[in-house]
């Protein structure tokens, strides 16, 4: 699924991790199966998915959760995700977990982390602009304003609006497209007001971790995000009022 | 080209959806058919036979092929069957964006029929044009699945050719 697109970029969708990653690069970043840094980040969201997959029996993850392995057995990545998934559930008060089911499952961080590092393999290449957008959520890199559209959770196939900016990540949570899967770990149960958020920031892996945050908080996501440094918050309610932080209209496109 | 075409499977997916909050059964078969030239795809597959139909509303029934100026062309959306018939519309394109749009085939059956047409149409097709004039780059929303990407608008763009 490789699509043409502006003359010298390349757009490739990759069927991985459930969902769909979308690559918007520099034409020369070569084939999807190729040696080029677009082969090398395919790869390496392959890896991911083999490594920290929870629907696995013999990731990593599934492995470490059901105790047959030791952490010191697991690729390294593990731990440095663990850690990173541990610092977040601090800064949100624990309603970014790891266990959102019972059992071991860093999703909500693995994916923004792998997109983001994936767009690092093409900043590493000498690319100055380019996107990956993983299912949904996000990196842009490059000083060019890039328009990302927000899709409406109350009307599928539309957008709610669109926000603009340069070198940043977007990523939502919601019900719009997997049904309630996120769970407010404090009651159990799917989390009651908002019907999607929006977070914006510098970096993929915490502003998309940071959204399944939010979300799980509910409206009360509207003061938590003021009082992060560097994130913006557009909400969408279930009764399809909308609230922004203050800082939100910077990103208006 | 591919792109159109995607953005009609949108719309269609959006009028089935609109169309399923319906609560009767058709008692009449539909089978409005044009004859849609210059398009990819003219298959209308009415499968109960009848009448042909001609629906009122406020966008030009039938092929508008072979009938515009310069610079303009026809594409048939594929067909798409509902509970209530057959739909299909036909997207004319000017410099790769969408200018205009006919309906091919929808829904005649009762008079509830023509009034969720003269709806949904004009408000689907005019949400299918603010969406690719929106230039983006890409979409964010609550994670999709694999299968519910081919209905998104990140696969829209993704397709640009």
């Amino acid at each position: 699924m490789t699509g043409g697109g502006a003359p010298g970029r390349r757009r490739h969708a990759e069927h991985v991790m459930g969902t769909v990653v979308s690559f918007d690069v520099p034409a020369r970043a070569g084939e999807p199966r190729g040696e080029g840094p677009l082969g090398q980040a395919v790869r390496w969201l392959h890896w991911v998915d083999a490594t920290f997959s929870p629907y696995r029996d013999d990731s990593d993850v599934s492995r470490l959760g059901r105790g047959a392995v030791p952490l010191a057995e697991c690729a390294p990545e593990l731990a440095e995700v663990l850690d990173a998934c541990a610092a977040i559930s601090v800064r949100s008060g624990g309603y970014f977990t790891t266990t959102p089911g019972g059992t071991l499952d860093p999703s909500g961080y693995v994916k923004g982390w792998a997109i983001e590092r994936a767009a690092a393999i093409f900043t590493a290449a000498g690319s100055a602009e380019h996107s990956v957008n993983g299912g949904g959520d996000v990196q842009c890199v490059g000083s060019r304003m890039w328009r990302v559209g927000i899709a409406d959770p109350l009307r599928p196939g539309r957008l709610a609006l669109v926000v603009a900016g340069q070198d940043f990540a977007v990523a939502t949570s919601g019900v719009a497209e997997r049904g309630a899967h996120i769970i407010d770990p404090y009651t159990g149960q799917p989390p009651a007001g908002l019907a999607s958020i929006t977070m914006v920031g510098t970096t993929l892996a915490e502003t998309d971790a940071f959204a399944t945050a939010a979300f799980a908080m509910g409206s009360a996501a509207r003061d938590w995000v003021e009082g992060l440094d560097g994130y913006e918050a557009f909400a969408i309610t279930a009764a399809g009022a909308t609230w922004q932080t203050s800082g939100f209209g910077a990103y208006l496109g | 080209m591919r792109r159109v075409i995607l953005a009609v499977t949108g719309t269609i997916a959006g009028l089935v959806a609109l169309l399923s909050f319906k609560s009767h059964v058709p008692s009449v078969p539909v089978a409005a058919t044009t004859g849609g030239s210059g398009g990819t795809s003219s298959s209308s597959s009415s499968s109960s036979g009848g009448q042909t139909t001609t629906v009122p509303g406020e966008f030009p029934q039938g092929s508008l092929a072979g009938k515009l100026p310069a610079g303009e062309t026809a594409v048939d959306g594929k067909a798409a069957n509902t509970a209530y018939g057959p739909v299909q519309i036909q997207l004319i394109e000017q410099n790769s964006k969408i200018v205009k749009v006919a309906v091919l085939v929808q829904p005649a059956n009762t008079l509830h029929d023509i009034q969720i047409g003269a709806f949904a149409f004009p408000k689907l097709i005019s949400e299918t044009i603010a969406a690719q004039t929106a230039k983006i780059d890409a979409v964010s929303g609550a994670s999709y699945t694999s299968a519910g990407y081919i209905q998104s608008l990140q696969s829209a763009l993704d397709k640009r050719a």
